[in-house]
């Protein structure tokens, strides 16, 4: 399917964000337009997850806004924004009493009343999230019978079934082994170009960067230091710069991915 | 074990329907649960039910045992469904309803009437009812940030106001001589009031709760992935919370008004319902409410009929009785993933 899209879905204008005195976030600007991922990079505490929190309604901005389509986040209700915004969190501490089916299903509450009875179409939007995540072999199990790599795929179901068009994900390969991390990042470059989603996407492995989004933003201490292609981001002087530490750029012969190695 | 597995609610009714009988026939005078059961279809006009029995049966059957039995089985069900409410918002297996300070504020509440000698004993309930719940909105006001009311906190300003009140409790206790008896036997859960006159003031709070109650189950079923994934998914996190806070005190009020302060229902009836039938809180809250007043009418039978003609106080069997019949469940369960 083509995303093609001359308008961004979402904004960010001159955000600011802080916790208590600390400023964690200052004057981000950033676009994302249909069917394209961001991936924000930055060592710890640059403020990746802090951006998460302020577009998902959970942290409030001390300046700036956040649009999706033009309108403010901040106007929104959290059901209003649950509906055009969804998080992918870590899959760590989750309620392990439910099932992966009950899980999905909670993708759905900015739909459902207070009760929280889906009604016909809510069962058939879950059943399409866990199948096209391929959790739907799964639907029973409970969270904590299966693995890392599967509950971090139910929580992408969940969030697919919020049926929004921005999707963040916070580091969200970052307590699986290899092979998960390659399988969910593939899978979600894949669902995101078929949906035509509006991704940003905090990432630590520097080297999944390259090949899954499209561009890269690169904070550091709150600020929003280079916003590129990968292989306009991630160069030695950059990274050096930011994670003080030396690294040296390798391309791939055929794909032509940069990936980053230290120097030893 | 299949059926009670699928057909938790026919489980459940089936087991009340048994306690509800078992306890309006046993006691001092022990009528036969047949005749006990007669008795009360008799009552529907359209049954045409009619059997031969001692007049005293139904007086004693219609003045003393059903009342009676009713505020067992609402307070039994008030504390495992706040007890279970309470878990889920604090997400926190030993949360119970007592937690934030009703009891103990509803202890105070009490006592200070036993203290006035002009008081009736008719005012113990309200003084208890209103003591716990000035508690909880101290707890509450007391624990709110700015627009929101962080769970730690919360806990914490309950844990503190709560030995405050029951260190002044004591203290009360302490100094007057007459009343420790029964405020013992209030802080026990010995002192269940009799008639229907009290049922009557209880049953709207016991009512309104209990619905608030059932109807919280899909928010709390949502808070399970912690708040900040709550917001996320939609939920408006700080109304829902004080939605549960509101309905699980208002509950537990009613219940340690008239009942007096019965431990261990609401920490553990609703882990059980969860060994048995899971962590859904649309169906747990509702469960755990029928499971509580199963529990709390067998309690109180054996209260009962252990010290006959006197009377344990309830909260003592429900620990003494309970505790190992946990255990046993818990062991049993130790394989499986129920919180």
């Amino acid at each position: 399917m083509n995303c093609e899209s001359q308008e961004p879905v979402l904004e960010i204008h001159s955000l600011s964000a802080a916790y208590g005195k600390k400023t964690a976030l200052q004057d981000i600007s950033l676009d994302v337009g249909k069917g394209e991922i961001v991936g924000l990079i930055g060592p710890n505490g640059a403020g990746k997850s802090t951006l998460i929190k302020v577009v998902s309604g959970v942290l409030r901005a001390s300046s700036g806004e956040v649009l999706v389509h033009g309108q403010s986040i901040k106007s929104l209700s959290p059901a209003e924004r649950a509906r055009r915004v969804a998080v992918v969190p870590q899959a760590r501490q989750l309620g392990g009493a439910f099932s992966v089916r009950q899980t999905v299903l909670l993708g759905r509450t900015a739909y459902l009343g207070f009760l929280g009875n889906p009604g016909e179409e809510d069962l058939e939007i879950v059943e399409w999230a866990m199948r096209e995540t391929a959790v739907d072999i799964l639907g029973d199990r409970k969270l904590a019978e299966i693995s890392g790599g599967e509950q971090q795929r139910v929580l992408l179901a969940r969030a697919l079934a919020q049926k929004s068009e921005v999707l963040l994900l916070d580091e969200p390969t970052s307590h699986l082994d290899l092979k998960y991390q390659v399988s969910l990042l593939r899978l979600l470059r894949s669902l995101v170009k078929q949906q035509c989603l509006s991704v940003v996407m905090a990432m630590h492995d520097l080297n999944q960067v390259s090949g899954i989004v499209d561009r890269v933003a690169m904070l550091v201490n709150g600020n929003l230091r280079h916003l590129g292609k990968p292989e306009e981001v991630l160069t030695p002087e950059f990274i050096q710069q930011a994670y003080q530490t030396e690294v040296e750029t390798f391309v791939h012969p055929i794909t032509r991915r940069h990936y980053l190695f230290p120097k030893s | 074990m299949r059926i009670v597995r699928n057909k938790p609610y026919l489980a459940v009714a089936v087991l009340l329907g048994f306690a509800f009988v078992l306890s309006i026939a046993l006691g001092a005078v022990t009528i036969p649960p047949g005749n006990a059961l007669l008795i009360l279809l008799e009552k529907i006009p359209w049954l045409n039910v009619s059997g031969d029995w001692p007049a005293y049966y139904e007086t004693i059957l219609w003045n003393l045992r059903l009342p009676h039995a009713i505020l067992v089985a609402l307070t039994g069900a008030a504390l495992a469904g706040s007890g279970a409410a309470f878990q889920g918002l604090f997400r926190n297996p030993l949360a119970d309803p007592y937690l934030i300070g009703v009891a103990s504020g509803a202890g105070l509440g009490a006592i200070l009437i036993m203290t006035i000698p002009q008081a009736g004993r008719y005012l113990i309930p309200v003084g208890a009812f209103l003591g716990g719940l000035v508690t909880i909105i101290a707890v509450y006001r007391l624990a709110k940030v700015g627009q929101i009311v962080p769970l730690t906190t919360l806990i914490l300003a309950g844990v503190a106001i709560g030995s405050f009140t029951a260190a002044l409790t004591s203290f009360l206790m302490l100094v007057s001589d007459q009343m420790v008896l029964q405020a013992m036997s209030f802080l026990l859960g010995g002192s269940t009031v009799s008639g229907w006159d009290p049922l009557a003031i209880a049953t709207p709070y016991f009512s309104v709760g209990l619905v608030l109650l059932v109807l919280s189950g899909h928010s709390l079923n949502v808070l399970q992935f912690g708040e900040e994934q709550a917001k996320q998914l939609g939920l408006q996190v700080e109304k829902v919370k004080l939605f549960i806070i509101v309905s699980a005190s208002l509950t537990t009020a009613a219940a340690v008004s008239f009942s007096g302060v019965i431990g261990f229902i609401g920490l553990v009836v609703p882990h059980i319902i969860r060994i048995v039938w899971g962590g859904d809180y649309k169906k747990l809250i509702p469960l755990s409410i029928i499971g509580g007043a199963i529990t709390l009418l067998v309690s109180d039978i054996l209260a009962r009929i252990v010290m006959a003609p006197g009377y344990l106080p309830v909260g003592i069997v429900t620990a003494l009785v309970g505790a190992p019949f946990f255990l046993w469940i818990l062991r049993r369960a130790k394989k499986e993933v129920f919180w």
